[in-house]
C-alpha cells in the first residue's frame, strides 16, 4: 500500500505459509503496521489513535449499558438509576460512557482542524477526508440518539427541537418528522427506535474507520510540511519515513495515556460537569425547560442554526426569492447543515497548491481566527437570544461561511507562499539541529 | 502548535476575565463548603445521619426518595448505619412500599427503595441535588462550575434559607418568597425552624444547619457511589500517570538514534 517502497511481508514456517495461501490475513496486519510513516508528524497527528480507543471504549461501554437499559419511556429514567446505583460498578460505566462522548468530540474536532491547518485534505486525500466527514455526521447522530435515552428533561426537550428541524422542510417537513419519531411527538416509538440506531451506528462508523484507514494508506499520511515523501528510491523513502511500529504506536500511546489522565480526572472528580443538570428530572412533555440547550459538542451548529431569525436580510431575500418558501427556521437548518457541507467541500474550495498552512503567510492568520471563530460560536449557542448575542452569532457565523467560501478560494490566488523544504528528511533534520540534507554542515561537532 | 493553542486560550481568558469577575451569579447560591467539595472530599458520616433525621422528620412528609434503596443507608461511603439499625429506622418511622403482587402497602424491607411521595404533588428528591445548578457562568463560560463544582448541594441549602417573607396570592394559591428560587415565589411553605430536629449529639439544629446537614444527605442519595467515584479517579490518574511516564520514557529512547543521526551525529 501507498506506494512507498518499503519492507513486503514473507511467510517464513510452513504454518504461515499455509495460512498465506489460503487467506493472506497476516501480510495485512504487517502492511498496516508496518506503513511507512513521515517521520516529521507532530503532536497533533495523535487524534486518530484516541478517536480509535474512543470508538472501541464507547462500543464496549456500550453493549454494557444495554444490557441493562430498558427502552421504555416510563422505565427508561428508572433503568439509568438502576445502572447508576444497583449495577455493580454500573456508575462507572455509565459516566465513563456519557464522559466518553465528550472525549470523542474533544478528539474528533481536534483531528479536524488538524487536517484544516495542515491542509491534509488536499489531494490526494480527499476521499480521506469525505469519509472522515461522513463519520464525523454519523458520530453526530449516533451521540445525539443516545442523548435522548436517559429520558431526562434535556433529553425529551433536545430530541423535540431536533426532530422538530425536520419539520422545518417545506411541504413535506411534517410527514418526514412523523415518519422519523414514529407518532406525532416524541414518545415511546421515538425512544425504540432511537436505541436501535444507537446500538446500530457505532458498527457503521467502525465500517467507515476502516475505509478512512485504508484510503490514506493508499495516498500514505500527509504530515506537517505538506511535502510529500519521496517514493522514487528506496533509500530516499527510508529517509523521509519511519515504520508505524513502533516509532508512532508507541509514540501515539504516550499520547493517548496523557489524554487519559485528563479523561478519569473529569470522570472521577467531576462527572457532571459536561452534562446538564435538567437531566436528571425524568421528561415530562408537559413542562418546558427554562433553557433547552444541547451538549456542548453540538453547540456551534446550534448557534449557526438560530442565528437567522426574520429580520436578517439574507432570509427576508431568501423568503422573497422562493415565494414564501424558503422561512426563517428553514433558512437555519439549511445553514446549519451548509456549514458542515462547505466542511466537507473544503478539497475543492481550497484552492492554494501548498498544502501545509505552515508556509502560507496569511492563511495562518484566517485559520487561527476560524478556529477562535469556532469557540465563539460554541458560547454563543449556550446564550439566551437576547441583548448583543444573536449579533455575536450572526457575525461568527457570516465568518465560518466566508472562511470556506470567500476566503479560502481567493487566498490560494493572492497569496505568496512562504518557502518550504525540499524533503520530509530536511525538515527533520532541520527540527533537530542538521540545517542541510548532506549533513556536511552540521550544526553540533560529532562526538 | 502548542504554544499557540496556549496562547490562544490566554488571549481568550484575558479578555473575558475582565468583565467576568464584575458579574455576580444571578442566583445568589451561597458557595457553602461541603466535607465533599473537591477531588479529596468526603462524605461526613454524621451529617450524612443528621441529614437523614431532617429527611425522615420534615421532607419525608411530602417527598419522596424513589430512587434510592433504603439498604444503601448501611453503605460505609454513605450514612454507614449498621443493617439492624436500618431495618429498626423502618420499623420507627412505619415506612411502608406498594407492593405490587399483593396489591396493597406492606412494611418495607431493607431491599426496597425509600417510598415514592407525591401526594402534595412536591417534587421526589433522589436526584434533586444533581438536578439543580448553583452556579453559572460567568457569562456562560461555566468557568465558576469548573472551579466550585455545579452547585447542587449549594443550591438546596441556599433554598432551604433562601425564604425572605415577601409572599404572594397568586391565582388563588398561596405562594411563599424565596430568593433563590426560579421566579422568587415557591408553593413550599419555609420547613424548617430554629429548633425543630432534636439530634441526639447535640449538634446545632438551626435553620442553616438543619439546612447543610439535609442538603449533604440529598448529594448522598443523588450520588451514592461519589466516594468509590473519587477513589477510582486516583487509581486511574495515578497509574495512568505512571503509564504515561514509562511510555514518554520507552519513546524517548526509541527515537534516540533517529534523532542522533539528524543532529549528524552517529546513529548508535
Amino acid at each position: 500500500m501507498s506506494g512507498i517502497p518499503h519492507d513486503h511481508y514473507e511467510p517464513k514456517s510452513n504454518g504461515e505459509k499455509w495460512l498465506h495461501r489460503r487467506l493472506p490475513i497476516v501480510e495485512l496486519l504487517y502492511n498496516t503496521l508496518m506503513i511507512p510513516t513521515p517521520k516529521n508528524l507532530n503532536w497533533m497527528w495523535i487524534w486518530g489513535i484516541v478517536l480509535a480507543f474512543a470508538l472501541v471504549l464507547q462500543i464496549v461501554t456500550g453493549v454494557i449499558l444495554a444490557m441493562h437499559y430498558v427502552p421504555n419511556v416510563d422505565l427508561a429514567f428508572a433503568s439509568i438509576e438502576q445502572i447508576m446505583r444497583n449495577v455493580n460498578s454500573g456508575w462507572a460505566i455509565r459516566y465513563i460512557h456519557m464522559n466518553g462522548a465528550s472525549l470523542f468530540f474533544i478528539a474528533v474536532y481536534a483531528h479536524i482542524f488538524r487536517g484544516l491547518y495542515y491542509g491534509s485534505y488536499k489531494a490526494p486525500r480527499e476521499v480521506t477526508w469525505i469519509i472522515g466527514m461522513l463519520i464525523y455526521l454519523v458520530m453526530m447522530a449516533t451521540a445525539f440518539m443516545g442523548y435522548v435515552l436517559p429520558w431526562g428533561q434535556m433529553s425529551f426537550w433536545g430530541a423535540t427541537v431536533i426532530t422538530g428541524l425536520f419539520g422545518a422542510i417545506p411541504f413535506v417537513g411534517d410527514v418526514i418528522q412523523t415518519w422519523l419519531l414514529g407518532g406525532p411527538s416524541v414518545d415511546n416509538a421515538t425512544l425504540n427506535r432511537f436505541l436501535s440506531l444507537h446500538f446500530l451506528l457505532p458498527f457503521v462508523i467502525v465500517g467507515l474507520v476502516i475505509v478512512h484507514i485504508w484510503a490514506f494508506h493508499t495516498t500514505g499520511n500527509s504530515n506537517p510540511t505538506g511535502v510529500e515523501v519521496r517514493r522514487t528510491s528506496r533509500k530516499e523513502a527510508d529517509a523521509d519515513t519511519l515504520p508505524f511500529w513502533p516509532y508512532f504506536v508507541i509514540k501515539d500511546l504516550f499520547a493517548l495515556a496523557v489524554v487519559l489522565v485528563g479523561f478519569f480526572a473529569v470522570v472521577g472528580f467531576m462527572p457532571n460537569f459536561l452534562g446538564h443538570p435538567d437531566n436528571y428530572i425524568e421528561a415530562n412533555p408537559l413542562i418546558t425547560p427554562a433553557e433547552i440547550v444541547p451538549e456542548w459538542y453540538f453547540l456551534p451548529f446550534y448557534a449557526i442554526l438560530r442565528a437567522f431569525d426574520g429580520e436578517v436580510w439574507v432570509v427576508i431575500w431568501a423568503n422573497w426569492l422562493t415565494g414564501g418558501i424558503v422561512d426563517a427556521k428553514f433558512f437555519g437548518v439549511l445553514a446549519m447543515f451548509g456549514s458542515i457541507v462547505v466542511l466537507a467541500l473544503v478539497p475543492w474550495l481550497d484552492t492554494s497548491s501548498v498544502r501545509s498552512g505552515r508556509y502560507r503567510s496569511s492563511f495562518k492568520w484566517w485559520f487561527w481566527l476560524l478556529g477562535f471563530d469556532f469557540m465563539v460560536l460554541m458560547w454563543s449557542g449556550a446564550r439566551p437570544i437576547e441583548g448583543i448575542y444573536p449579533y455575536i452569532a450572526l457575525i461568527a457565523t457570516t465568518y465560518w461561511f466566508a472562511y470556506f467560501l470567500v476566503i479560502l478560494p481567493l487566498l490560494g490566488i493572492f497569496e505568496k507562499p512562504l518557502p518550504m523544504p525540499e524533503t520530509i528528511e530536511d525538515d527533520f533534520n532541520a527540527h533537530y539541529g542538521k540545517p542541510d540534507a548532506d549533513g556536511q554542515t552540521a550544526a553540533s561537532p560529532a562526538e | 502548535m502548542f504554544r499557540k493553542l496556549a496562547l490562544t486560550a490566554l488571549v481568550a481568558m484575558a479578555l473575558t476575565s475582565g468583565a467576568a469577575t464584575a458579574e455576580e451569579d444571578e442566583a445568589g447560591v451561597t458557595n457553602y463548603r461541603f466535607s465533599f467539595d473537591g477531588p479529596f472530599g468526603a462524605y461526613d458520616q454524621n451529617q450524612l445521619q443528621r441529614g437523614l433525621q431532617v429527611f425522615t422528620e420534615v421532607c419525608s412528609a411530602c417527598h419522596g426518595l424513589r430512587y434510592v434503596p433504603i439498604r444503601t443507608l448501611s453503605s460505609a461511603d454513605g450514612p454507614g448505619l449498621e443493617p439492624a439499625e436500618v431495618r429498626a429506622y423502618i420499623d420507627q418511622n412505619f415506612i411502608e412500599v406498594w407492593d405490587e403482587d399483593l396489591r396493597d402497602y406492606r412494611a418495607a424491607v431493607p431491599n426496597d427503595n425509600f417510598p415514592e411521595n407525591d401526594a402534595a404533588g412536591a417534587p421526589d428528591l433522589s436526584m434533586i441535588a444533581k438536578a439543580r445548578a448553583g452556579f453559572h457562568g460567568p457569562y456562560g463560560l461555566a468557568i465558576n462550575q469548573f472551579l466550585f463544582g455545579i452547585g447542587g448541594p449549594e443550591y438546596v441549602a441556599s433554598f432551604l434559607t433562601g425564604y425572605n417573607g415577601e409572599d404572594d396570592e397568586v391565582a388563588g394559591s398561596y405562594l411563599y418568597g424565596n430568593d433563590i428560587f426560579y421566579g422568587g415565589l415557591t408553593a413550599m411553605a419555609p420547613p424548617l425552624f430554629d429548633g425543630q430536629v432534636e439530634f441526639n449529639d447535640g449538634s446545632p439544629n438551626d435553620v442553616e444547619s438543619m439546612s447543610l446537614d439535609v442538603a449533604a444527605f440529598l448529594m448522598w442519595a443523588a450520588e451514592p457511589e461519589m466516594m468509590a467515584r473519587k477513589r477510582m479517579g486516583f487509581t486511574a490518574v495515578i497509574l495512568l500517570g505512571l503509564l504515561s511516564v514509562l511510555l514518554y520514557l520507552t519513546n524517548k529512547r526509541l527515537w534516540a538514534p533517529i534523532k542522533r543521526r539528524a543532529k549528524g551525529g552517529p546513529a548508535e
